[in-house]
Order: structure tokens, then sequence, then C-alpha cells
């Protein structure tokens, strides 16, 4: 089944390779259908889906793979991957639906997005580190084509230094995946027998500080450390479904990366290392409100926004490492925040980035002053702009919610110093506020005269995402039931 | 409890939200938006009525730890009705006033009100949350209804990003309560670990602060002005600011479980009546000078939470309602008819639509507090209570009562006096500053003397006998379960994990009262004074003491098997906990072992005098 779900987009995009003979609208709505088709699967498993035991995983496929150095492909999915691989499906879909417009050579581009649907889904449901590694390696491929082929401006630079930075990354994470490998007896690359084994724990600290780093931070995707933020800052040039893959997905590969395999099997490292990640992470909360508050560019906003939420995140799993007595149910709760938030930043910041490139195919500029009062000529534009800056900000009745307030009341109860990045959520108002009145209200003016409202399909790929982020935020058990057991197993496992 | 109750309750939150949310996000709905949130608007009522009459509970599985759950208690029966009757009654009036994007209108104040009414009845600090941001981000987007004004726009953000700097406090509390051990549901939060509980109470007041703009955050509501005279009714009487000033009432046991909590809002609460009130003298523009005087008003309010006088405090809160919504209701109609709220403009305008000019005639004076309106009394009531606390307090509270005199005695003058035919030119000048139509229609009117009645009669909240029944239902409330109320001569901990019987055994029946050997564990603060033992507050020993030295039930471990959490009310207290089948981390908290109960303390034993004070007066 999860085979299945995984490969059905990459066999979808070797056939529209393959067939150059076929028309563009058959290619976008091939990939809308490949994509629903995936998400159906998708909604199947999560229906299906049982929690199983601690350490173990649902729908498990194991196939002889390197059997010499004890590297299998082995999948399943868990609280953590579950979720992900639902909000992957969900967000490319969206995109499909969103680029039924898009004329810049539309066949390669569904090819494109569905090589990076499998790679993704992949690397969520792999339990298997070289597996991992590979899916990891390949997204950067396909990221670097679709900022090179539908990016804006200087588009081979930005994909140039993309690469370059994210690679460098990845390099790092194979050195720590063999060096987890090494110090495993006997030498695996299977996630869950290295979790149960946790290899490094007898080792001196360091030697664990040294190799517990580099999985705890796999590639250049994660946005709050400062180098490789300034290349998806640069990467942000690209067409509005690019964006939002990048930031909805693919940034949440690092801070997957972080539950599924350094806190479990690096506990004395990840405890070691905890402050440093908060610290990591208060200073990503503050510093993306505050730079995102300087922006005057809708785009660059938006992706300033999510170094603020990704940095909320490593906030929470940093306070998982805080072990001590008594706080195992705030820890717990700040890392099923994590996930939820994980999640809810995945749909919010998609549904953004596409109404933020509604802005470059209208009028070529994503500049706040050049517009003014676009509430008047596009009232459906403005509308689920607004909705999804309030989820962005942390509206009750939205995911960010829920997940902001696990990560705050349970990081904050852990290490109440750590309430200082409740000024994030305060920035984070005041800055989408504050775009709201420049670009929607006030006199109609600049680049808003005639300005055409969304289109259908425009509206049926941000409306989906938003209301989802609604349901979420309303009726969050069906999310927090399949997080939370995973969230007091990995807890659990952070305390060894 | 019947489930008809219960399904009342929910309905009361989710309706006009459901009904609001999509009016205001369907478009061409404006033809039909008017006839569909009245009629929500007066199902809303009935609703309410069927709630407060039952008082039931009810929850739905939310977040680890805490359960989105709702409960009508003796305070939310009193306020839940009034935020329910106050929004028909602006409905009403927007009726005949909002007259371009009636969907949006109709449908942000439906879920303004909706978010208000889940204020009232929140049961948990995270459905308390969930709705007070609700209610700041309904507010923005009414604020800033017109949005094609910048400086509307400008305003609306000013208030949610303000009261939003509050709300970050709630934040901080339901952290400090996850800590604390003590649970995230707000009838537990006393019972939180020593350092915790202060913070809880500390972010708790900074929030209510904000959204009461009660000083420092008073700013915002001047601004908040830019908004339609119905939002300003709705938002200054019964929701927002309102809301900040109940939710003080509401966690009264625990600003005072704290020792410094209670004094420091009741000075904030005297600081803002008085400061606000002098603002108010000096406003020339009708909007403003109702503004100063809602958060002078609601200082009053916060005062009575500080002071320990719940009932005084909700009596005022609810005749502050009627009166404060009339007199912007009368506001708002004088605005469209004349195009102008500046006070010069309004010369004898009382003269000119007289039924209107009567109604608000009723309301500024009780305003002033003359007797035998309802602020009157309800004022009266706060300021017994403060003055048992420290004259000082009392006589900054009678400065600004005379202030709420002075500005109110400026607006009665300025609707009543005659215009000289010499100077009518003068006060023509101001008219029209906005496009006026001359004349006040009957949606306008009958409102206003629906609330003139209110604002008129509600006063009887606060008197005899109507006060003790109030009373009695409010001290009710206030306290955790029945098993654990009746007991003046309990031990300083009652919260259940931290509880020093189970260490000690079951002790002997006659408690503390009877002369027991039972002593505070070491380093266990001692609230709970023994009977008839010195206290530091002035008068409230004798009061307590005629009520409340009943025999203190004996516990035993059945008495430990109690719930914790009653699914009916009426009978048996609602704010104490989330029903069965909720997490279980919320009761029995990890971190809570007898040796934290150090600095566990209860509430004080006097938190229900009210009901005995009231009743024995």
């Amino acid at each position: 089944m999860l085979t299945l779900i995984v490969f059905l987009p990459l066999a979808a995009a070797l056939a529209l390779v393959a067939l150059p003979r076929l028309g563009d609208p058959q290619a976008r709505w091939a990939w809308v259908a490949v994509a629903a088709v995936d998400l159906a699967l998708v909604v199947v498993v999560w229906a299906r889906y049982a929690t199983p035991p601690a350490g173990g995983l649902a729908f498990e496929e194991r196939a002889a793979w390197m059997p010499g150095v004890n590297s299998s492909y082995h999948i399943g999915v868990d609280g953590f991957s579950l979720p992900l691989v639902a909000m992957t499906a969900v967000i490319f879909l969206a995109c499909a639906v969103h680029a039924l417009r898009e004329r810049h050579r539309p066949r390669i581009q569904a090819a494109l997005f569905l090589f990076l649907q499998s790679v993704s889904l992949g690397l969520f449901v792999a339990a298997d580190l070289i597996l991992f590694f590979v899916f990891f390696d390949l997204s950067i491929v396909g990221m670097y084509f679709v900022i090179a082929g539908w990016g804006h401006g200087n588009r081979g630079h930005s994909a140039m230094k993309f690469f370059l930075y994210t690679f460098l990354g990845s390099l790092a994470l194979l050195v720590g995946f063999i060096g987890l490998y090494v110090a495993a007896e006997p030498h695996t690359f299977d996630i869950p027998e290295l979790v149960a084994a946790a290899p490094l724990a007898g080792r001196p600290p360091r030697w664990r500080a040294g190799a517990g780093r580099d999985p705890g931070r796999p590639g250049g995707e994660d946005p709050h450390r400062p180098v490789p933020h300034l290349a998806a800052a640069r990467a942000h040039r690209r067409a509005a479904v690019g964006s939002a893959v990048l930031a909805g997905v693919l940034l949440k590969m690092g801070t997957y990366g972080f539950v599924r395999i350094a806190l479990p099997m690096l506990p004395q490292a990840w405890r070691a290392w905890a402050w440093v990640v908060i610290v990591v992470g208060v200073v990503s909360v503050i510093y993306g409100a505050l730079v995102a508050l300087a922006q005057t560019n809708v785009k660059r906003m938006i992706a300033y926004t999510s170094v603020n939420h990704m940095g909320y995140i490593a906030l929470a799993v940093g306070a998982a490492g805080l072990v001590a007595a008594d706080t195992t149910q705030a820890r717990t709760v700040a890392v099923t925040g994590a996930v939820t938030q994980m999640v809810s930043h995945g749909l919010i910041t998609a549904a953004l980035f596409l109404l933020a490139g509604v802005l470059q195919d209208r009028a070529g500029t994503y500049d706040m002053g050049a517009y003014g009062g676009l509430a008047t000529p596009a009232p459906v534009f403005a509308t689920l702009f607004a909705v999804g800056a309030f989820a962005s900000l942390g509206l009750p009745a939205f995911s960010g919610f829920i997940a902001e307030f696990q990560i705050f009341t349970g990081s904050v109860a852990v290490a109440p110093v750590t309430a200082i990045a409740l000024v994030g959520i305060l920035v984070t108002a005041a800055l989408f506020l504050r775009a709201l009145q420049e670009v929607f209200t006030g006199e109609t003016r600049g680049h808003s005269l005639g300005f055409t409202d969304l289109r259908s399909s425009e509206v049926w790929s941000v409306g989906p995402l938003l209301l989802l982020s609604l349901v979420i935020g309303i009726l969050p058990r069906p999310l927090l039931d399949v997080i939370e057991p995973a969230s007091v197993a990995v807890v659990d496992l952070v305390g060894r | 409890m019947s489930d008809l109750a219960q399904t009342s309750l929910w309905l009361l939150v989710i309706l006009p939200a459901a009904v609001g949310g999509l009016l205001a996000l369907t478009r061409r709905a404006d033809r039909v938006a008017v006839p569909v949130s009245l009629a929500t608007a007066t199902l809303a009522v009935a609703l309410s009525a069927v709630v407060a009459l039952n008082r039931p509970s009810v929850a739905a599985p939310f977040m680890a730890g805490a359960d989105f759950s709702l409960t009508v208690d003796g305070l939310a029966a009193l306020l839940v009705p009034t935020v329910a009757v106050v929004t028909l009654l602006v409905l009403i009036f927007a009726a005949g006033g909002i007259h371009r994007a009636r969907a949006r209108f109709h449908g942000l104040m439906l879920l303004f009100a909706s978010s208000a009414a889940l204020t009232a009845t929140a049961a948990t600090l995270p459905t308390l949350l969930f709705a007070w941001e609700i209610m700041g981000a309904a507010s923005y987007a009414l604020i800033g209804f017109w949005w094609r004004d910048d400086d509307r726009m400008s305003a609306g953000l000013t208030a949610f990003v303000t009261t939003r700097t509050g709300d970050l406090g709630l934040y901080l509390a339901a952290a400090a309560a996850l800590a604390g051990g003590g649970g995230l549901t707000l009838a537990d939060l006393p019972g939180s670990s020593g350092g915790w509980r202060h913070v809880i109470a500390a972010g708790i007041l900074v929030a209510a602060l904000g959204k009461a703009a009660q000083l420092p955050f008073s700013f915002w509501l001047s601004r908040a002005m830019a908004g339609p005279s119905p939002v300003s009714a709705l938002l200054h009487s019964a929701a927002m600011v309102a809301m900040g000033g109940y939710l003080l009432l509401r966690v009264e046991p625990l600003l005072t479980s704290t020792g410094w909590a209670g004094p420091v809002t009741t000075w904030l609460g005297a600081a803002t009546a008085l400061l606000l009130g002098a603002v108010a003298v000096a406003q020339r523009d009708v909007k403003q000078l109702l503004a100063a005087s809602t958060a002078a008003q609601l200082g009053f309010v916060v005062m009575a939470a500080g002071a320990g006088t719940v009932v005084g405090g909700a009596a005022h809160l609810v005749a502050h309602a009627a009166t404060k919504a009339l007199l912007f209701l009368a506001a708002g109609a004088w605005l469209t008819a004349l195009g102008t709220q500046r006070l010069a403009g309004l010369s004898g305008v009382a003269r000119r639509w007289r039924l209107v000019g009567w109604s608000a005639t009723v309301g500024a004076l009780a305003l002033a507090g003359i007797a035998p309106l309802s602020l009157w009394a309800t004022k009266d009531a706060v300021l017994a209570a403060v003055l048992a606390q420290s004259p000082w307090l009392y006589a900054v509270g009678l400065v600004a009562s005379a202030l709420s005199a002075a500005y109110a005695g400026k607006l009665l003058v300025v609707m009543w006096r005659p215009v000289p035919a010499e100077r009518r030119a003068d006060v023509d000048a101001h008219h029209d500053e906005e496009e006026g139509t001359a004349a006040v229609n009957l949606y306008q009117q009958l409102p206003a003397v629906v609330l003139a009645v209110g604002a008129a009669l509600l006063g009887v909240l606060a008197l005899p006998p109507v006060r003790g029944m109030v009373g009695r239902a409010v001290a009710a409330a206030s306290r955790p379960t029945p098993h654990r109320s009746n007991s003046a001569c309990r031990p300083p901990s009652y919260s259940r994990s931290c509880s020093p019987w189970p260490a000690r055994g079951s002790p002997s029946p006659g408690g503390r009262c009877a002369g027991s050997d039972w002593k505070p564990p070491r380093g266990c603060s001692s609230y709970g004074r023994p009977c008839g033992s010195p206290t530091p507050w002035p008068a409230s020993t004798t009061r307590f003491s005629t009520a409340q030295s009943r025999t203190p039930q004996p516990r035993s471990s059945a008495w430990r098997m109690l719930p914790l959490v009653p699914t009916t009310a009426g009978s048996t207290a609602p704010w104490s906990g989330s029903p069965a089948g909720s997490v279980g981390w919320a009761r029995t908290p990890a971190g809570c072992k007898p040796a934290s109960c150090t600095s566990t303390t209860s509430r004080p034993l006097w938190w229900s005098w009210p009901a005995s004070f009231y009743s024995s007066r």
C-alpha cells in the first residue's frame, strides 16, 4: 500500500516524460488525477491506521536491498510520519489544481512535481537511513530543476546556490549516518533497530555530540540556520507552486529528521545539546518575525514568517531534551505541538504562497506599496488572504493555534525562560495585519486598478488548504490522537 | 441534567458562530442577512434563558490535558443572557442603521457575540483562550468595518495588537498551569503549586486588563470608536471590554489566593476609574466621552474583583451593559441622523427626538449614579466591599463616582439645553460632518427603550432580596465541588493531588473549628485560618463565620474517590473540571507530590462570604 502511494506519482512522471505528444491540457489534468488518487490512497491508509506499539510501524513493508551493509527497503508509518504523508499529498494536489493554468511547459512541470511528490512521500515513510538519504538528495535535485525551470529573476543563480548549500548539508548528513552505522552493533542502517540500540549511548560526550548534530539537522532545508536560510530566501524567487512545495513540504524534512532520527537515536547527545537547539529556536522565532516585519515584499515576508514558525518547532523539540522529573507531560505536549505545527505550517504557508503568487501573476510585483485597496476589485482574493493571514498568526479555530498553544505551554512549563518566544506571535500578528492593511484596504490605487479576482483553479487550490486548517483548529482530536502516542514514545526514548 | 440544556449550551455557541461565519464569507447574502441574523440572535436569547435556568456543563476532548469544556454557573448564568439580549437589541438597531455590506456586518457581529458567550462559559484555559482571541479578531474586523478608510483599519490594528499583548499573559498562564500541576481547569487554578500560581495570576491579570481597557492598556479603546456605533454598543457593554472584567470576577479566588493580586487589581481598577473618569469629563466628542467612561466604569468591576465581591462586580457589569449599550445606540442614532458626534453639534438633541432622548436621559442618570437607578445600587455594593479593604481605596472610588456624575451631567446638559436662535447656526455647523439622514427610525428607537428599562431596573441585582439570591448562586459557583465547599475550617490544601489528608489519615470530624490538632504542614502558607483567629481581612471574620462555621465533613478515602468532575450543575458546582473520559493528566499531575504541598494554598476561606454578607444585611 505505502509502496503504491510512494511510487504511483513517480510512475506517472515517467509516463508523462515518455509521452511527448501528450497535449498540455491532458498533462495538467493527468497530474491532478494522479495527485487525487494518491491522496485517496492516503485517506484509506489513515482510515485503516491503528497506532502501532511503541517503536513499531504500521503498514510496514520490508525487502532486501543492500544486505551487505544491512540496509533494506524498509518503509512504514507511525504517528509522526502519517500526518506529514497526508499533508504532503494534500499540498501536492493543491499545487496540481493551482497549476491548471500554467502555460510554461506544463507537461514537464507536472512530471517534475510528481517526481518531487514521490521522493517527499518516500522520505516520510522511510525506515532506513540510506533510503532516507536517497530520498532526501533526490528532493534537492528535484527542487533544483523546479527553481531553474520555473523561477523568476536570476533563477539559474538562485537554483545553483540552493543546490550547493543544501547538497553540502546533505553530505554532512551522510557522514552522520555512517557514524551511526559504525557505532551500532551489529552495524545497521535500519531506523527502528538503531532506535532500539541507541548506538552512541556509552561513548564520551564529545563523540556523541559530534555525531549527534549531523542527523539533527539534515540538509539545508531547515531554515532556522543562518547560511542555508539565506539560500532558502533566495530560492523563494520562483513560481508560486514551487514556493508552496518548498515551504510546505521540503522544509519539514529537517524538522522531521529531529523527531525521527535525532531525538530517539541520540538521546544523550540531544539532552546535552538541548539548550543550543532551544536558543536557535528562540532566536529564529524572534529574528524571523522581526525581519518579516521589515519586509515590503509580500513573498519575502511570508518566507521569513516561515523562519519564525519553524523556530517554534525547534524550540519545542529542544525543550523535549530538557529531561527532568515531573516534566514528562509538558515535554510530550511540546513534541505533539511541534508535529502539529509541521502539518499546520505546511497547509497555511502553502496557501499563503499560492495566494502571493497571484500578485506576481497579475501585476508582476510582490511589493506591498504597489497595491492598495485591493479588496474592491478582488474581494475573494482579499477574503482568502485575510483568512490565511489570521490562520498564520495563530488565531484560534485554525490549526496554528493548536500547534502553538501546545508548543508554548509545553516549552514554557519545562523552561520558563522560553516565554520570550511569545513575542513572536505578537510580531506576526502585527506584520500580517499591516500587510492586509497596505495591500487590501484603503483607496484602490496602483496595481490594484483592474486587478482580476481569483480564478476557480486558484480558489479550489487555496480554499481546501485553509479549510483543512480550520477543521484541524476546531476538531483537533483526529490528528492529535495519531500524534500523541508517538510523542509519548519519543519523549520516553529521549529520557533514556 | 437534561440533554436539552446541554444541547442548548452547545447551540448557544455554535449556532451564532456558524451562521455568522457563513454570512461573513458569503457574498450576495445582503438581502437575507437581517432576517437570518435577527432570527439567530432571537434563538440565542431563548437558548441563553434555557442554559441560565438549567446550568448545564458540556465538554469535548480537545488538547491533551484540557478539554474544550463549557459550563454555566451562577456568574455565567447572569452574563450569558446579558450578552444574548444586548446582541439582539444591537442587531435590531443595526438593521435600521447599517445599509451596506449587511451580510458581513451581521456575520461578524454574530461571531463576536458567539465568542463572548463562549468566553463567559469557558471552563478551561484553552477554551477561554480560544474564545478570547477570536473575540479580539472579530473586534478587529468590526472596528475596521469600513475598510476603505485607512485610519479605521489602523484603529482595528491597534486594538488587536494591544489586546493580544495582554493575551500573551493567558498563554503564559496556561503554561504555568501545566507546570504547576493543578490542571488547566479554571476552577482548579488556585490549587497550582507555589510560584506557578503567582505566574498564572499575573498572566490572567494582564490579559484581563488588556481586554477591559484598564490602565495601562486604556488607549486602544479610544481608537476603537472608529467602528460603527452598534459595534461600540456591543463591544463596550457585553462583549470584549466587559469580558475583561468578567474574567477577573471569574478567577477572583485565584487572585485572592496569591495575596498580592487582589490589592493590585483593586488599585489598578481604582486608578482607571479615577483617571479615565477625568478623561471622560474633558471630552468634546460623545463617543469618546462614553468610551472613557466605559474604561472608568469597568474600573469599578475590576475593583470588585480585587476586593472579593463577585456579586457586586457582576451586578455592576450587567447594569453597566444595559446602560452603556443604550447610550451608544442613542449616540449612534444621533450620528446617523445629524452626521455628527461632537457634543457641540448635539445641543438640544433630546428635544428633537423625544423617545430616544428620554431613554438616553435614563441611561445618563443611571451612569451618574442617581438613586434609584441601576448603577447607583451596584456601585454602592462594590464600594462597600472596597471600604472593607482600605479606606483610601474607598475615597478614590468616591471621587471616581463623583467624576462619573460629572461626565454624565455634562452629557445631560448637552442633550437638553435649548439652543437660542442666534446660536443655532453654530450648532448646525457641526452637522453633516458625515452624511446625516435627519431621521431616527423605529429600529433605532425600540432597542433604546428596552435598554432604558434595563438601565433603570437592573439595580435590583444588587438590592435585597435579589442580591441574596444572586449572591448564593455566584458563591456556590466559585467553589470547587460541594464536597469541599462547606469547609470553612478545612486545611489549606484542598487540591486533591496535593492534599495533606492522604498522608495524615482522616481528620476528626470536628476539623479545625472544633479544635482538632491539625496543623498545616511545614511551609504551607496558611490561608486557611482557624475560625475565630485574628484575620488580616477586616470585617470578614464575623460575616463568614455566621454562614460558614458548619461542621466540616469528615474526609475519608471514600471522599477522595468521589468524582472530581460533576457533569451536572445546580446541585453540584460546575466549575471543577472536565468530565470523565478526558485525558487524565489534568487531574493527576505527575509533578504534584505531597512534598510540593509546601507552597500549595487553597483559596481563602472567605471567598464565599458575599452570600452571607448580603443575606445577613
